[in-house]
């Protein structure tokens, strides 16, 4: 059986030559002959020429400004700078990491109760997951900031980020972890019930444990979503990397610059993340092919 | 004390609704127009659309909208508040739609592709008559998750000036000072926005799935 799926499998695989192009969507097109070639050829430069036009544009509109001067550039060659960002990125982190505990530990609780076959439990799972889902998370941040403290509810700074990233990301989490453990084939419930186990036991040692596996790489790019929503704390005046680039462009008014590094910093910190979940999907897919191969050898 | 400040509020929710629509439109037209540069043959077309995706899922939007509503006219780049909000959502949520529309393509069977070549349809034709209406069809609910998203997005216009609904209810709060009910009855308005995306969709879904 573990033989014979495999080859099955090499037979659907389309013919190596759209392969070759090692690009998903190769089956739109023939391997091009030597007029769509040219024609190719012909397009890639003209869009070459469209994107070097816009960044041309882009450029001179910039220079004509004196934003591209060396001296608004060179700032950011100063440890003391990055020393500054470096702070605000750690800020993110920690922030980041606070809001990633409670709401994967609330998302799996919500997923669970949502999943539960008493109604009460599984209504107030299913009001706080749509509820949070619905509700922009700078409406929760104004409530923290500007209406609590009126009930003499004032809470640190780094809570007032974090509570209202927790609400909304425990009910993602929870929508992730209810997909994965829906997703699961039935025989696995069912193997554990004949075995005697509660349902309970079930979920716990057979079906949580397989789908927290299966929704992994989701997971990942939830947190760089996450780490994107600390983005807030510009709002709040915590001090994660968007605030501290605030207050640092206020300092040396070089805005352009000091948003566009920020940016940078963004896109490499959050690129690492999604480019790490990219990775876990496909080893996953790989994963769950092989376990198919084993469910049906049994 | 809701009713005393109805005007303001409705002026909001209106701010809200027009960002809302205009960038929706935007985003679908520019996410498709994304995707197709994205499976197209042209590589250098293909990079460009996947560096595009990247650098707008990787990047948050606050830091987008700073930029372009607080930074940019440093360089000469000036629109009125609106349009800039409009625009930055417009070009963030539009790479959210193509990673949709996305999978919607890689859901076409390549049967229907081969079938439409071995018919002599060109490149062009099999994009907008087999796999673009399908991959669309696909992907209506994933797509009304990406509005009720962006939905939740406009909000962040508050932080940089537009008075939308959010920045209307807190300034609202700020004179009454009664934040519960206030914040509550915005909560509800954007829920009720949210749910009538969410049945859209899924009227929409109903009227066009192709069962798989």
């Amino acid at each position: 059986m573990s033989t014979a799926t495999p080859s099955a499998k090499a037979i659907a695989k389309p013919p190596a030559k759209a392969v070759r192009r090692s690009h998903s969507s190769s089956f739109l097109y023939d391997e091009p002959g030597p007029r769509a070639r040219r024609r190719i050829r012909l397009a890639s430069v003209l869009s070459v020429l469209a994107l070097l036009g816009l960044l041309a544009a882009a450029l001179a509109q910039f220079a004509s400004r004196g934003q591209l001067d060396a001296d608004r550039w060179t700032p950011f060659a100063q440890w003391a700078i990055w020393n500054y960002l470096i702070v605000g990125l750690w800020g993110t982190v920690k922030a980041a990491a606070v809001v990633a505990v409670i709401a994967s530990a609330a998302g799996v609780v919500l997923a669970l109760a949502r999943l539960s076959h008493q109604r009460p439990v599984r209504w107030v799972a299913t009001a706080w997951i749509e509820i949070a889902r619905t509700l922009p998370v700078l409406l929760l941040i104004y409530l923290m900031l500007f209406g609590l403290p009126a009930y003499g509810i004032n809470l640190p700074l780094l809570w007032k980020l974090a509570m209202p990233l927790a609400i909304a990301n425990s009910a993602v989490v929870a929508e992730i972890v209810r997909a994965g453990i829906l997703s699961l084939p039935r025989g696995q419930a069912e193997a554990g019930a004949s075995l005697g186990m509660t349902r309970w036991q079930v979920m716990r040692h057979v079906e949580l444990p397989q789908a927290l596996r299966t929704v992994t790489p989701s997971l990942v790019t939830q947190l760089v979503s996450l780490l994107k929503d600390t983005s807030l704390g510009y709002v709040v005046a915590y001090t994660e990397l968007l605030y501290r680039a605030q207050v640092l462009s206020a300092y040396n008014r070089l805005l352009i610059q000091t948003f566009l590094v920020v940016a940078l910093v963004y896109f490499v910190c959050n690129g690492s993340l999604s480019y790490l979940a990219s990775r876990l999907r496909v080893r996953a897919g790989h994963r769950s092919a092989a376990g198919e191969l084993e469910t049906t050898r049994g | 004390m809701l009713l005393d400040n109805l005007d303001p509020l409705l002026r909001a929710l209106g701010t809200t609704l027009v960002v809302l629509l205009v960038s929706a439109a935007g985003s679908l037209l520019l996410g498709i127009l994304v995707t197709v540069a994205r499976v197209s043959p042209v590589p250098v077309l293909r990079a460009a659309a996947f560096g595009y995706v990247q650098l707008f899922v990787n990047v948050p939007l606050l830091a987008l909208l700073l930029l372009a509503v607080f930074a940019l006219p440093d360089a000469g780049l000036v629109m009125p508040l609106t349009t800039t909000v409009i625009v930055v959502l417009v070009v963030y949520e539009a790479a959210y739609v193509a990673e949709a529309v996305r999978s919607g393509v890689n859901s076409v069977p390549p049967g229907q592709v081969e079938a439409a070549r071995a018919l002599g349809f060109t490149l062009t034709q099999v994009l907008r008559l087999v796999i673009v209406p399908q991959a669309l069809r696909t992907v209506v609910q994933p797509l009304g998750n990406v509005m009720i998203a962006l939905l939740m997005n406009t909000a962040l216009a508050a932080t940089v000036g537009v008075v939308e609904l959010t920045s209307a209810v807190n300034k609202v709060n700020l004179v009454e000072a009664q934040p519960i009910p206030i914040f509550a009855a915005a909560g509800l308005v954007y829920m009720a926005i949210a749910l009538a995306i969410g049945l859209a969709a899924g009227r929409i879904e109903k009227k066009v799935a192709i069962s798989r």
